[in-house]
């Protein structure tokens, strides 16, 4: 080895990553003399140590400069008392001295995500406290594959077809991933979407704006392997081989950059009061732990004797004889099969991951079933639930397919006859659901931001280099327990970074994280103040309460003891099985056709209708065809829907999107369909039509062109009707309008129906926003004049103001255009409300159900509704929308301020559904809207105090539909069980 | 407010304790102050860690403002602490009022202690509308006038802290001499009649003997601090975030609470102004505004004539800085007070600022970081960073980000 003279110009860059720990040692010519990369799976001081080892011949003699880096090396930098360089920082030191030329640096880590912009006004940005898009997203994302981050890698390389895949957050996009894979979709086309959203992720969150331009370069570990990720982010931003850069150090940036700085603090160390520190460091804990799960061992055993007790008999297949009853339990990412006799005894059972391949592993089972059976067994009845349920119905010819939480129900009832309370945590859902009277009370699933939960624990562990076994094992007689909080698992992942960094065990953090599964359950998917409130008889179900941590961790929280059936993970398949009792000759596939069975998907647009959905075609080897991905009730499975119901949404629609466009001779002024836009549009339109403008109106609202204006968007956890907005002002731009009008309204329409009529702050002042930030409007005459709808002079006087001197309009003419104006609204709300009535008529003529799809005027949109009105209507309800049937029922006096309009409109739409017998209200709220966090529960005492279910629907990018389908067949399976109607 | 409440009740006030939850720790003693000089029983929590989140995370729906979720999580988790007569307590929280959701506080508490079986306790709202009324508790002028004297002396202390602390050479001097003014201010605001003259004769002893403490001349990084006014300020809200930048190295630029009260008094002038309602009401606040706009101005020209600190802005002053960015029709939380005060202190020379707000926070998406964009064009040497306070989201991130922030600032210096 190079001896080397001068040492005190040794320089040694350590960047501790979430995930990996990066040593570099250059010299005084910034040579790099040493470099090593690897994963330090939460173990930081032993890795450190060990790689330090491999430097000793180059370090053993003298004192070297040393500063570290990295998001979880400050705790290190601060007990050793070594320079702490911010790991964004370090990385601009590497560019500007190794690649002055470079515009943008773009950094991916295991957690963060970083942008740097160099030219014109250096600036660096990293992601937000809520953000995926990372490294450990992609790694998390390659297990749902399963497939190795090289594997995902080439895959991506060959793909035909991108699909859209919300990307903001890690587990909104697994959501829209593992309906892609239980559709067959290719896995090479998968992967090639999945590093599109940590691109559009990147650019959306970070650049939030402001163009990446010049030569770019790529940093960090996963844009180093991944050339496919590398390939997608040349691809979106239209560079070639002169303006993409990912130099060899890319992986070492920021330990590179850390030697840099090391030699700016100058600050020198020997080798041995390195590696001493290190071994001696006092570990400072600064997060809290919590109670060991487990006093001792006695306790532990105690517990599992109690849980032994609630089992089902057993019996061995190759003694048995007679009928049998299939059922099968196709979730998001396992499938469950369970073979029960006529005394609901288990002959088979199967659990295991489905592989991203369903089909197959169901085929499969079904072979080996059939050659276990022989002639001896006769199969008459078969079930199946779960997210493919209709999938493997049409595969296989299933008897008939059930919701999950029907099937959950008929196998709990089993354990606990009495059962008034069900929890299941499964792959990446929290379903739970009350029990009274024998039926189904109220169903709540998680929301699309702390899902993931049972999955989540799994991809923890195997990131941390165990099998989840191993890892929940750890987790039984962790001394100290972390205390992880209870929210989103985005935020976990930086709960557990910091007590990494504070130096818990792989124990301590296992068991912490049972804790806090647990209490999102039951704080934030239940939302239960004391356990009393969940139910006196509990049955815990679903994979995840499996894990033995979890179970205690669960009966610490409630205070009380549960019952955890010891088929806890087959319940579904269980279920469906005992509820196929009722055949006695079944239409399953036989054995003989299933040898022959084949299946192929092929993915297509439809031409249907101008959505153009993506489908996915399963062909079966008989023939037969299963259809999904489409928005319309047909491609979902849903037969025998001809009739045309009544549907307030699309009739809003149909009015609002048919605006006249009649030319005018003060030329062209464009409205922006969003937000409040969609209440007040035949206002605005008949104020500008009157004073002789040509009224264009943007959208309909689509995925592209939300994608149009994404990258204006400041605030990321806006709603995204809110972020639709900038779409919709760039499509106006594009077709050459000049003038456009959205205005600011502190106020909205006064209803009398509240102590105030306040429009939410996002409706009130986008503009403003807007003006701030989309480029586009700087070339345009962009009208946001605050105004007073309420007041005739006073309109008159606000527009006069803001129009006057551009148009030349006088006050005569704006007097007469506001009549025109507010007579076209009124018109308009007439017939809304008209039009609930009749729909209202017609639900009670036919004997149909009525749903009330309550949510503000901007949910009608295709795009951010997601299309769940027709979802509703191919269940056989009639639709009908807040502001047509709220006028039939008086103000409600509630609990909170009642100051805004749109909600004033919503609990007496609540009121309606709370005092009539067949009509229900299903409210959708968009993720991140702050003020329904405060109606939503309002909604939900106006119901329930009079007995009627509550349903919520969060929405956003996502277009899970498959999720809200169950969710609305739960409800109505619910109904029927009541005997309603 | 048409819903029902508890009254707090004249009967009340001799045997009652009123908790009063913590947001500005100089601010809310000598403004409680006040209160205890007419017979009331105060006192002010100042209780945090993880018990507080927790019960908050319990009783409120957790998709709430974070503030929201800390002040109820300290009420509910003091009262259940056994520490008080739980027959003799009343709750104070400060309310405003407006489109944001932070108006429904005094409600959600309400429904809070119904859900723990505490729904009989009382709970005062204190907010400069004066949204509801108690028999025990009248805001009369003098006793008006009297808190908002406290919250003037409040803003000129913090202000000067700030100044002093990062430079005495002796540690601890600056908040000392704090302290030992919050001792004799309270006294002063006891007495039934505050003398003009005696107020002016404070300001000015007060500069001059923060001017006295021994300081070194260092170039520190001057840091603003702007947001929601609870995580602004707060330091349970913040995770100590002025303690941090302290001990950091930097220099902290916290503008005053006066300031929030001007925005709450200016805003229905303005509701006259821009929507023709409540005309007759508007020329009331605008008696009031111009005689707090004289107050303000007092302290500004006594720290002038000091010539060593740096002075408040004129509010005046700073609504016309938000011309070109938002319009001040822009009202509902913070609206373009946050906008005003991230320019206030571009103007002032501390180009990094820590725009703070909770997760979600919806006016913040507008007035925040909605203009940090065209703040940072207009104002090519300031560095804007968001940082959102969340039960869920770690030190570790947030204190990332700021050091991001000062180590360009030390680069640049």
């Amino acid at each position: 080895m190079e001896q080397v003279k001068n040492v005190n110009e040794l320089a040694l860059g350590i960047d501790i990553g979430s995930t990996t720990a990066k040593i570099v040692l250059i010299d005084k010519d910034n040579n790099i003399l040493f470099e090593k990369y690897e994963r330090h799976f939460s173990q930081v001081r032993e890795k450190i140590l060990e790689i330090l080892k491999d430097t000793q011949n180059l370090l053993s003699v003298k004192s070297f400069f040393v500063s570290i880096s990295g998001s979880a090396g400050l705790g290190l930098a601060n007990a050793l008392n070594i320079p702490f360089v911010q790991e964004v920082y370090a990385t601009g030191e590497v560019v500007k001295l190794l690649q002055p030329d470079t515009g943008t640096v773009i950094e991916l880590g295991g957690e963060d995500a970083k942008i740097i912009f160099l030219r014109g006004g250096l600036d660096e940005r990293m992601n937000g406290s809520c953000a995926g898009g990372t490294g450990a997203f992609i790694d998390q994302m390659a297990t749902l594959l399963n497939v190795t981050n090289d594997e995902m890698d080439s895959l991506s390389l060959n793909y035909t077809k991108i699909y859209p895949i919300a990307s903001r957050c890690g587990v909104f996009a697994k959501t829209d991933i593992q309906p892609l894979l239980n559709q067959g979709a290719k896995k090479e086309d998968i992967s090639a979407s999945i590093y599109q959203a940590v691109v559009n992720q990147t650019i959306a969150g970070l650049a939030q704006g402001r163009k990446i331009e010049g030569k770019v370069m790529f940093l960090g570990g996963p844009l180093y392997y991944c050339k496919g990720l590398r390939a997608r982010f040349e691809k979106t931003l239209g560079l070639d081989e002169n303006t993409s850069v990912c130099p060899e150090y890319a992986r070492f940036a920021v330990a590179l950059g850390a030697g840099l700085y090391a030699k700016k603090a100058g600050k020198t160390y020997t080798y041995e009061s390195i590696i001493k520190g290190i071994e001696t460091a006092p570990i400072t804990r600064q997060s809290t732990s919590l109670e060991p799960l487990f006093e001792n061992k006695k306790d532990y055993q105690v517990f599992l004797e109690r849980h032994n007790q609630a089992n089902v008999k057993i019996l061995d297949i190759s003694q048995y004889q007679g009928r049998a009853y299939l059922g099968i339990d196709c979730g998001s990412t396992t499938t469950k099969l369970a073979l029960v006799t006529d005394d609901m005894d288990i002959i088979y059972t199967y659990y295991s991951s489905n592989e991203g391949n369903p089909v197959e592993v169901v085929k499969n089972q079904l072979l080996k079933i059939y050659q276990l059976c022989g002639d001896r067994i006769k199969i008459c009845g078969s079930a199946v639930t779960g997210y493919g349920e209709e999938l493997i119905k049409n595969a296989f010819h299933i008897d008939k397919g059930i919701v999950e939480t029907i099937a959950h129900y008929t196998a709990a009832k089993y354990f606990k006859p009495n059962v008034d309370f069900i929890l299941d945590i499964g792959g990446q859902d929290i379903k739970c659901f009350k029990i009274r009277n024998g039926a189904i009370d109220s169903i709540m699933l998680n929301e699309a931001c702390s899902s993931g939960c049972g999955s989540f624990i799994e991809t923890f562990a195997r990131s941390m280099g165990y099998e989840i076994k191993d890892f929940a094992e750890k987790g039984i007689f962790a001394k100290e327990p972390v205390n992880l909080g209870s929210r989103c698992t985005v935020f976990m992942n930086s709960s557990v970074k910091q007590s990494q960094k504070d130096g818990a065990t792989v124990g301590d953090i296992s068991a912490g994280l049972s804790v806090s599964i647990v209490k999102n359950a039951i704080y934030k998917v239940i939302r239960a103040v004391s356990a009393d409130e969940l139910g006196e008889n509990i049955v815990v179900q679903g994979g995840t309460f499996l894990n033995n941590a979890v179970l205690r961790a669960f009966e610490r929280e409630l205070g009380k003891n549960v019952i955890r059936p010891s088929i806890a993970g087959l319940m579904g398949a269980y279920g469906a099985a005992l509820n196929s009792m009722c055949y006695t000759s079944s239409s399953i596939i036989t054995e003989e056709n299933l040898k022959k069975f084949t299946h192929t998907s092929k993915i297509t647009v439809c031409k249907g209708c101008t959505n153009n959905c993506r489908l996915t075609i399963n062909t079966f080897s008989d023939g037969k065809k299963y259809i999904s991905g489409n928005q319309c009730e047909k491609g979902l499975g849903l037969k025998g829907v001809t009739k045309h119901l009544p549907n307030l949404h699309e009739f809003k629609r149909g009015i609002l999107y048919n605006l006249p466009q009649n030319e005018g001779r003060r030329g062209k002024i464009g409205l922006p369909m969003a937000l409040g836009m969609y209440e007040l549009a035949p206002l605005w339109h008949g104020i500008f039509e009157s004073l002789g403008f040509q009224v264009v109106t943007s959208g309909p609202s689509s995925k592209s062109l939300y994608e149009k204006g994404q990258f204006s968007i400041p605030s990321d956890t806006a709603c995204y009707p809110a972020k639709i907005m900038h779409g919709h002002i760039v499509e106006l731009a594009e077709q050459g309008i000049t003038n456009i009008f959205y205005p600011c309204l502190s106020y909205n329409i006064d209803e009398k129906s509240g102590d105030n009529h306040y429009n939410c702050p996002v409706v009130a002042y986008y503009s403003e926003l807007l003006m701030g930030n989309m480029e586009q409007l700087k070339n345009i005459n962009f009208i946001y004049p605050y105004l007073n709808i309420n007041n005739e002079k006073e309109l008159v006087k606000g527009l006069l103001t803001a129009l006057k001197d551009k148009f030349n309009i006088t006050k005569k003419e704006v007097e007469k255009a506001v009549k025109c104006g507010l007579k076209a609204y009124s018109e308009y709300m007439d017939k809304v409300r008209n039009e609930g009535e009749k729909a209202i008529e017609f639900a009670r003529k036919n004997k149909k159900r009525i749903m009330i799809l309550a949510g503000r005027p901007y949910h009608i949109d295709k795009e951010i509704g997601h299309g769940i009105a027709q979802l509703a209507t191919s269940l056989d309800f009639v639709v009908v929308s807040e502001d047509s049937v709220c006028h039939l029922e008086n103000p409600v006096k509630v609990n909170v301020l009642n100051q805004w309009t749109y909600h004033a409109r919503l609990y007496r739409a609540a009121s309606y559904a709370a005092t009539h017998e067949d009509t229900e209200l299903v409210q959708l709220v968009s993720f991140g809207c702050g003020v329904d966090a405060i109606t939503t529960d309002e909604a939900r005492e106006i119901l329930e105090k009079n007995n009627k279910f509550y349903t919520q629907i969060k929405i956003d990018e996502i277009t899970n539909l498959g999720a809200v389908k169950i969710r609305l067949r739960s409800l109505l399976g619910a109904l029927e069980e009541r005997g309603e109607l | 407010m048409k819903g029902e409440y508890i009254e707090f009740t004249k009967d009340m006030i001799k045997d009652y304790t009123i908790l009063i939850p913590t947001m500005l720790p100089i601010h809310f003693k000598l403004v409680t102050r006040v209160l205890s000089n007419y017979g009331y029983k105060t006192e002010i929590l100042d209780t945090s860690g993880k018990q507080v989140v927790d019960t908050g995370l319990k009783y409120v729906h957790n998709d709430t403002c974070y503030p929201a979720i800390l002040v109820i999580g300290q009420l509910i988790n003091a009262l259940q602490s056994g520490k008080y007569n739980i027959n003799k307590i009343a709750l104070m929280l400060f309310q405003t009022g407006g489109g944001c959701r932070a108006s429904n506080y005094i409600s959600l508490l309400r429904k809070a202690l119904k859900k723990a079986g505490l729904g009989h306790i009382p709970v005062i709202s204190f907010g400069i509308a004066g949204i509801e009324k108690h028999s025990g508790m009248k805001l009369t002028a003098p006793r008006l006038i009297k808190m908002i004297q406290g919250v003037l002396y409040g803003d000129l202390l913090m202000s000067l802290v700030n100044q002093v602390k990062p430079y005495e050479k002796n540690k601890g001097e600056a908040v000392a001499l704090s302290e030992k003014w919050m001792h004799s201010l309270e006294i002063e605001l006891a007495r039934l009649h505050i003398s003009k003259r005696k107020v002016l004769e404070n300001y000015r002893q007060i500069i001059k003997e923060f001017g006295e403490i021994p300081y070194e001349k260092k170039d520190k990084i001057k840091v603003g601090i702007v947001g929601e006014i609870f995580v602004k300020y707060s330091p349970l809200g913040n995770n100590n975030l002025e303690e941090f930048l302290y001990n950091e190295g930097a220099e902290v630029v916290v503008p005053g609470l006066l300031d929030f009260l001007l925005y709450c008094i200016y805003n229905p002038i303005l509701d006259a102004k821009l929507y023709g309602i409540n005309k007759g009401i508007s020329y009331a606040y605008k008696a009031v505004l111009n005689v707090l706009l004289k107050k303000q101005q007092q302290i500004i020209d006594a720290i002038n004539a000091h010539g060593r600190f740096m002075p408040p802005t004129p509010f005046m002053t700073t609504v016309s800085l938000v011309k070109g960015y938002i319009g001040i029709g822009t009202k509902m939380g913070e609206g373009w007070l946050l906008t005003a005060e991230m320019l206030e202190l571009a103007h002032q020379g501390v180009e990094n600022i820590i725009c703070t707000q909770p997760f979600g926070c919806l006016p913040n998406h507008i007035c925040g970081k909605g203009m940090m964009k065209p703040i940072k064009e207009k104002n090519k040497n300031v560095n804007i960073v968001a940082i959102d306070y969340d039960a869920g989201a770690t030190q570790v991130n947030q204190e990332n980000r700021i050091k991001l922030m000062l180590a360009n600032a030390i680069e640049k210096q």
